[in-house]
């Protein structure tokens, strides 16, 4: 695969350092390319890369809300083909921005089928207000609104399911997709680029701040979430299904979830349901 | 006076904001050893090693992952 050299995110951006976010977006924008314009959500994302009077973005770049990124995105597409001007346009919203208080726009915007990309950078949590949990928080994560303690043992919901969500649209290209596999990653933001119609992609990628381990360890814990199973790559192509990576030998789930900080709380019953959970589902993708 | 929005007109300019200040620890990378794999360019969360591998420490964080990805070790993280 021919990787782009030109970088479309300036450094000097306030992230982390160790920020998974930054790396999904530099990905994305090498598949892109310079012809493309982006939105973002409220979140990390857009504080961290436009700390006025700044921006860190190379291409064109809108912010408008937290719940609204893809209605910006369905706008800035269509002015742009009323104008007859051809640029891809991508949204770039967290899981908060997604998962909860953007869905309406977001399943608007895919209900009308605007050739648009939409990104979701999923950290599992609203890291930029100080690590609130979301919709895809998953199961068992402490957060500050899901501690664990007397009444609570951390998350009790699961994960939601925004992928299958967007597929249940019928839209041509739903994706997953993690910071960790670059390839895998940029081949479908290439494919989302070529589709005619909305796509979107799943993107994970461990926050060394929210979860709770060494900057350093950023990508290692986005492969141990795939390798685990704990999160799974695959594509829906005009329906069609296939999983697009799977691990050699699948490791344990404990080995993903002792390295953070937001699971060190569960006992050995809660970390062997977790793991029943996930052989439930990677036996039925034969995985 | 109420402003309804703000508009940069210079892309990019997070450049002026040198993020080298906030590292401890300090990536050393070996040329001799490296071996071409582009791991680090690509998952530096800077962008700030180039194709020829040289780490610009203007904006450099020292957050390790470019030593902790590199399959040769060619990267030695080092205090100052
Ligand atoms: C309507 C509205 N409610 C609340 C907020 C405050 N707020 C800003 S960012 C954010 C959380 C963002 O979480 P997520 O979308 O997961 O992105 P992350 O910060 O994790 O990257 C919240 C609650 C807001 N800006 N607007
Ligand atoms: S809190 Fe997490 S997502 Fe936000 S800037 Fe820091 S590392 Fe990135
Ligand atoms: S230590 Fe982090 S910021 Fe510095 S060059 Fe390596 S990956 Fe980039
Ligand atoms: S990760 Fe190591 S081997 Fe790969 S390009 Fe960087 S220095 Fe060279
Ligand atoms: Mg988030």
């Amino acid at each position: 695969m021919e990787i782009r050299e030109e970088e479309f995110l300036a450094p000097g951006h306030r992230g982390c350092a160790g920020c998974g976010a930054t790396v999904g977006v530099r990905l994305a924008l090498k598949a892109l390319g310079k012809n493309t314009v982006a939105v973002s959500a409220t979140g990390c994302l857009e504080v961290i890369t436009t700390p006025y009077p700044e921006t860190a973005w190379d291409i064109p770049w809108i912010h408008v809300a937290f719940e609204n990124a893809a209605a910006v995105a369905s706008g800035v597409e269509r002015a742009l083909k009323t104008q007859g001007k051809d640029a891809q346009v991508v949204a770039f919203a967290g899981d908060g921005g997604t998962a909860d208080i953007g869905l309406q726009a977001l399943s608007g915007a895919m209900e009308r089928g605007h050739n648009i990309i939409y990104i979701c950078y999923d950290n599992e949590a609203y890291m930029n207000t100080g690590v609130q949990r979301s919709g895809a928080t998953p199961y068992g994560a402490s957060t500050t609104t899901s501690p664990p303690g007397k009444e609570s043992f951390g998350e009790d919901k699961p994960k939601k399911n925004i992928p299958m969500i967007m597929a249940a649209h019928g839209v041509p290209y739903v994706a997953t997709a993690s910071i960790s596999y670059p390839e895998d990653f940029m081949k479908k933001v290439q494919k989302a680029k070529e589709i005619d119609g909305p796509a979107y992609i799943h993107l994970h990628q461990p926050c060394t701040t929210g979860w709770g381990f060494d900057p350093s360890k950023t990508i290692e814990l986005g492969r141990l979430a795939v390798e685990t199973g704990s999160w799974i790559l695959y594509e829906i192509e005009d329906g069609e299904f296939h999983v697009t990576y799977r691990p050699l030998q699948r490791k344990m789930v404990d080995e993903y979830l002792m390295a953070q900080k937001r699971f060190k709380h569960l006992t050995e019953e809660e970390r062997e349901r977790i793991q029943h959970n996930v052989d439930a589902l990677c036996t039925e993708l034969k995985i | 006076m109420v402003n309804i929005g703000a508009c940069v007109k210079e892309p990019g300019s997070t450049r002026k904001n040198k993020t080298g200040s906030w590292r401890t620890f300090k990536p050393i990378l070996d040329k001799e050893k490296c071996i071409d794999c582009e791991n680090c360019v690509l998952f530096c969360p800077e962008g700030c090693i180039n194709k020829d591998y040289d780490i610009d420490y203007d904006y450099c964080k020292g957050c390790g992952i470019c030593a902790e990805e590199c399959p040769v070790k060619a990267i030695k993280m080092e205090r100052g």
